[in-house]
């Protein structure tokens, strides 16, 4: 069964949640990307290994957390490791498939600005900055990305390099010494899109039900390519919307206080 | 040289004009009770170190006791930005502030170089990454032996780091439980170090491996119930989200900033920290 009756924003979630598989070990973002990893683990990924910055290893929260250090990351976690440990053994001792980012300012290439907007030393804002995003982005074995779409957030050029995507393009991330792939994926609200092999641009591979290419380039900042063969995002199931809108009324009712 | 004493004399003590000093704490076990204790005392052109500045941080930057801040992330976990901090960063209200930012990797890194004794850190980082033309602490170097280059960024090595953890024993000793981010490392990089508790207990009651600082690698233990409100104790008492959503509306300008301050910090003591947690408490 599918379901008609869904908005943008659950079908980004329930498309990034289809990306991830029983023997990915995933280093999670807050927001997006942990409702998309708990999704998956929810319904066709229940093995799924998910860790997050504050050190816990194989958490299975019964609600989104707020924070990336909520108690319930811990309790139901396999162990929960010092962050020092967790960012040298398990992350750059090259433990993790999938580092799953979210991004304030994206460019084409896959890289992500979290840091300001306007110059470094007089921003006109200051964002929360990297965290532990540059080195989930060149040590993690292939990166996915997932974000609402808008012209604010997808930019022909970024302010700053927080972390790095594939640069330039092209063989980039090689020059520079880096080993692992990169971002390989970009869910949206809209769209699914991969990297061109390439040029390493993200091209739009799959538009989600009933969206046309003209809403995909009003809301992107960059001129957009489309893949020869583009698909249709299949509809979220009956089973995949249930997950979702369960584990987002059971977080909302943990977090009021 | 007494171990434990009142929070107000652990401060006075250890806590100088001028100092660089840690707070630490990763969403979890955060030590508001000792910050707190420091803006009634009026420290100030402090240097700040902390991975995950919050809302503590954003109170002694917003009370312009702060002249450097060295950071991984300056956000309010969950909610959003820092706006105290922002306006600092920003418009320099209410004074112009230093800051020296990093990832996280390259602090947890230098803390853990400060607590092992060496100069510097070294770790496979920042590539690629636009910190590293900003902040001149970030530099690289050579692998004698495969030729690699790696970044090296200098350790921490604070004057004094003040964390907040479960209980100590009689003599002092205290464990840390739950997520235990980067306490230890903090603690062991300081000259001095100050540890708020929930509880003092004849004994620790913990397993072989378990995160314990032996009482004389610390400098003083204060009994402080609910002293990480509104972060929060593993098994002891919750995280209060909804005071962390208050704070952004609180922090939105100086009139109800300050305020808020008035009457919750500066006019207010340890004590009242306990009262805070009572609706938090896990039911035993």
């Amino acid at each position: 069964m599918t379901s008609l009756d869904f908005t943008p924003d659950e079908m980004m979630t329930i498309a990034a949640s289809r990306m991830l598989s029983n023997e990915d070990v995933c280093f999670v973002g807050i927001g997006a990307p942990s409702a998309a990893c708990n999704v998956a683990r929810l319904t066709h990924a229940p093995d799924i290994t998910l860790i997050y910055e504050s050190g816990t290893i194989g958490t299975t929260p019964d609600v989104l957390p707020l924070s990336i250090g909520d108690g319930e990351l811990c309790e139901t976690a396999l162990t929960t490791v010092s962050v020092p440990e967790m960012f040298r053994y398990w992350l750059q001792g090259g433990r993790i498939t999938i580092g799953f980012l979210g991004a304030a300012q994206l460019d084409k290439y896959g890289n992500i600005n979290t840091t300001v907007i306007g110059d470094y030393h007089k921003p006109t804002t200051r964002l929360p900055g990297g965290g532990g995003a540059p080195e989930i982005a060149s040590s993690s074995g292939e990166i996915y990305i997932t974000m609402k779409q808008s012209v604010r957030g997808m930019v022909e050029k970024i302010d700053f390099y927080t972390s790095f995507g594939h640069g330039d393009g092209g063989d980039h991330r090689q020059r520079l010494g880096i080993k692992t792939k990169g971002p390989t994926l970009l869910i949206t609200d809209l769209a699914i899109w991969r990297p061109n092999p390439e040029t390493k641009e993200f091209v739009v591979t799959s538009l989600h039900p009933g969206v046309t290419r003209d809403d995909v380039q009003k809301t992107c900042g960059w001129s957009v390519r489309f893949a020869d063969d583009l698909e249709t995002t299949p509809n979220p199931t009956d089973q995949e919307l249930q997950t979702l809108r369960a584990l987002k009324e059971r977080t909302a009712a943990a977090h009021s206080g | 040289m007494t171990l434990f004493c009142s929070l107000h004399d652990a401060v006075a003590d250890n806590l100088k004009d001028g100092d660089t000093a840690a707070f630490e704490g990763f969403t979890h076990l955060i030590p508001h009770a000792a910050a707190h204790e420091a803006i009634r005392q009026g420290r100030k052109d402090l240097t700040l170190i902390r991975m995950t500045p919050d809302l503590i941080y954003d109170q002694m930057v917003g009370m312009g006791m702060v002249e450097k801040l060295i950071f991984s992330y300056v956000g309010n976990p969950g909610v959003g930005l820092l706006r105290r901090t922002r306006d600092a960063i920003e418009n320099g209200w209410p004074r112009t502030i230093k800051i020296e930012e990093h990832s996280h990797a390259a602090m947890a890194n230098a803390y853990e170089a400060g607590a092992s004794g060496l100069p510097c850190a070294v770790f496979r980082g920042y590539l690629g990454a636009g910190l590293k033309d900003v902040n001149s602490n970030i530099r690289s170097l050579t692998c004698p032996f495969t030729g690699e280059e790696l970044a090296a960024v200098p350790s921490i090595r604070p004057d004094v780091t003040f964390i907040h953890a479960h209980r100590a024993d009689r003599k002092g000793n205290v464990l840390i439980e739950g997520i235990i981010g980067i306490q230890k490392e903090a603690v062991l990089a300081a000259n001095r170090a100050v540890v708020t508790v929930e509880q003092i207990v004849d004994d620790l009651d913990t397993h072989a491996n378990a995160c314990v600082l032996p009482h004389w690698s610390l400098s003083a233990v204060c009994e402080v119930p609910g002293g990480a409100h509104p972060s929060y104790t593993h098994g002891i008492y919750d995280r209060d989200n909804a005071a962390y959503l208050e704070w952004d509306k609180i922090s939105a300008d100086h009139d109800s900033f300050l305020a808020w301050m008035k009457t919750n910090v500066l006019d207010a003591s340890p004590e009242d920290l306990e009262a805070r947690v009572s609706r938090l408490r896990k039911v035993k």
